[in-house]
């Protein structure tokens, strides 16, 4: 009887301290509104989305999440001042964000400095080369998408190649890289022109693109609506013989929607969430990103996008370091999240290493092709 | 050789009549209060934005553009109702700055109601390209080109020939003198509100399947047409025609035969060489002030 009282209080006792255990402290710093509110408003709705399922299915060792936000309005500056307040105030578990690279770059010593395990969602190769002790990343970089253009001009037998790029972060860090690895894979580029962001015509750079001498196919480096009005022009120019490529930047519908019968014939490296349904149900990350797919469109009756998927491959990354390292303890996360080998995204399979803080390969990117106004798997 | 000039030429053109319809825009408030409204740009944004998502909703185009200009009209008119009337006694620089508070505004609102994504509307006719000498030139190209001379022409008839136009013109000259023969200074203050930002609305629209739009279509419309305006002498229709083509020309030259890069420097160095040798722009009125 004695025991069986005993061991009620112990059940008792338990359950309450699990029922008061402290949340676990998810921090964000995202790019909500100002000019990268594209990437981080689908960021923030990702992580606000996938926090409430996993506690729904009881949290994380028995602990719920909790998740602290702050809005850096596109400004790398605030992105720092932001950090130190999840860092000192709030005092965070774990930290997710810097939607883009200049954020990522101000909040990058702060972490180091308060060893907090730090998943950053930008693009440029900087974030993670050199490796930084505290800093991950899991989008690819802008390297891998220059390498799987390469890669597939090369079985066509591509090898004289014009370069068009934006003077946007994205655009330059692009050509920087892909200028880097053209020599890698016997490729010279004959060509190397540049247009603005908000550029409403570029049909003079494609000229001069079109008149370089033994030009095979134009790259084109950019986001948004300026590769739209390429491609656009290159229709209008005359010049859909020459093979088109683009980088991962215009990897959604909206690319479609924008540039119509132009785009027929554009072939670009995507991560596989656009071609959620596409992809073969032999594929690794079918479940994940058809799972994803669906749950955003529920909730907010929108199409996901690839940069929303960064946001949740970084939460369950975060999520699966602190379950397998049994703590929230800083450094036992940091060194979950550095063994993290074979775990399943909606960008690519992951295998971090101490010597590589993402973990990805260029078998993270499919090539597609824009085949009667849609995306087509190239093989 | 020529067909490559001529591509350019074509580019510039196309850019540079978008630019010369945002300079129109600048000059009719600028005729009328000596402001320069910042907000411009964001009256060609609501054109293109309200008529792309309008006709994309299953409107047909030509009623979608003309709801689009009267909504964009009415929102010239309120605010200047809202804004800029409650200080029309203060300085002309206050007013300068309360438009650029006004364009924060429109711009915000937009992007919070409509949404942050881009959008197109469909070529009034088709967009098979035109080919002329081997250069070839969009259908929408002629269209813009087109409608802005026609509205250079209505505008000259507007300010030259009707009672309203002159009433405007006359308040811009001299106020107190206007009012004193009866003008009713401050109607004729909304009115050039409401009728630029009708034309923005119509630039915008013309544009939007060139360039596409976006909530933030309007800065860089907006800053362009300001140095179109300037170049073009802050005066008359032809002015600002004349400056947005050189503008855009310009422009597309660079592009082509310098480098792509050094293309966004144009309009600046245009606009200092302007301001350092030719202050009142290309076609402004010479005016001696009296001491």
């Amino acid at each position: 009887m004695f025991k069986k009282t005993l061991l009620f209080a112990a059940l008792a006792l338990a359950a309450a301290t699990s029922f008061a255990a402290e949340t676990i402290k998810i921090g964000s710093v995202l790019s909500v509104s100002g000019p990268a509110a594209f990437l981080g408003d689908p960021e923030l709705k990702t992580l606000q989305l996938y926090v409430e399922k996993i506690n729904a299915a009881g949290g994380v060792l028995g602990r719920k999440l909790e998740l602290v936000h702050y809005d850096d309005g596109s400004d790398a500056a605030k992105a720092n001042s932001f950090t130190k307040r999840l860092l000192e105030s709030d005092k965070v578990n774990v930290l997710i964000g810097g939607t883009t690279t200049g954020a990522t770059m101000a909040m990058a010593p702060l972490v180091e400095r308060a060893k907090v395990p730090f998943i950053s969602l930008a693009g440029a190769v900087v974030v993670i080369d050199p490796v930084k002790k505290w800093v991950f990343k899991t989008p690819h970089t802008d390297r891998m998408a220059a390498e799987k253009v390469f890669e597939d001009m090369k079985k066509r037998g591509i090898s004289k190649v014009g370069l068009l790029s934006e003077t946007s972060g994205f655009g330059a860090s692009g050509r920087k890289e892909t200028q880097a690895v053209a020599a890698r894979y016997g490729i010279t580029l004959v060509a190397d022109e540049t247009y603005g962001p908000k550029d409403t015509d570029t049909t003079a750079q494609l000229t001069r693109i079109k008149n370089a001498p033994g030009l095979q196919a134009v790259f084109v480096f950019g986001l948004g609506q300026g590769p739209a009005i390429v491609t656009k022009n290159y229709g209008q120019l005359g010049m859909a013989k020459v093979p088109m490529y683009q980088s991962h930047g215009v990897a959604s519908n909206e690319y479609l929607k924008l540039s119509g019968k132009a785009a027929e014939g554009v072939r670009l490296p995507t991560p596989a969430l656009l071609i959620a349904n596409a992809l073969p149900a032999s594929d690794a990350q079918k479940a994940i990103v058809t799972s994803y797919d669906k749950a955003y469109r529920d909730r907010y009756k929108d199409e996901p996008s690839t940069f929303g998927g960064y946001a949740l491959d970084a939460l369950n990354l975060s999520v699966d370091a602190i379950r397998r390292a049994g703590s929230t303890d800083g450094e036992k996360v940091r060194a979950a999240l550095e063994t993290t080998k074979g775990f399943v995204g909606t960008t690519g399979v992951f295998n971090m290493s101490p010597k590589d803080h993402m973990g990805l390969d260029l078998s993270a990117f499919r090539m597609v092709e824009v085949k009667n106004g849609d995306w087509q798997l190239l093989k | 050789m020529l067909a490559q000039f001529l591509q350019f030429l074509y580019s510039g053109m196309t850019v540079g009549s978008a630019y010369a319809l945002a300079a129109l825009g600048f000059t009719i408030i600028y005729n009328t209060s000596g402001v320069i409204n910042f907000a411009q740009g964001e009256f060609i944004m609501l054109g293109g934005m309200l008529a792309a998502l309008l006709s994309a909703g299953g409107m047909p185009l030509p009623l979608a553009i003309i709801i689009a200009v009267l909504i964009t009209g009415a929102v010239g008119l309120v605010m200047e109702k809202a804004v800029i009337e409650p200080a029309r006694d203060a300085q002309v620089v206050t007013l300068i700055i309360i438009t650029i508070g006004a364009s924060l505004t429109i711009r915000g609102l937009v992007q919070v109601w409509l949404g942050k994504g881009t959008h197109a509307l469909a070529p009034f006719s088709g967009d098979a390209p035109i080919n002329f000498l081997g250069a070839s030139l969009l259908p929408q190209s002629l269209w813009v080109l087109g409608v802005t001379l026609l509205i250079v022409g209505a505008l000259a008839w507007f300010f030259g020939r009707t009672l309203l136009g002159k009433a405007m013109l006359a308040t811009s000259n001299n106020r107190l003198a206007a009012q004193l023969v009866g003008i009713d200074t401050r109607r004729v203050l909304l009115l050039s509100f409401g009728l630029a930002a009708l034309l923005g609305a119509v630039g915008g629209i013309l544009v939007a399947p060139i360039t596409y739009t976006s909530y933030d279509a309007g800065i860089m419309l907006g800053l362009k047409g300001f140095v179109a305006a300037v170049l073009g002498g802050l005066g008359g229709g032809v002015g600002a025609v004349v400056g947005g083509l050189i503008l855009g020309i310009a422009e597309s030259m660079t592009a082509g035969y310098i480098s792509s890069s050094y293309k966004d420097a144009v309009p600046f160095v245009l606009i200092l060489l302007i301001l350092f040798f030719m202050p009142r722009g290309l076609f402004g009125a010479k005016i001696s002030e009296r001491v």
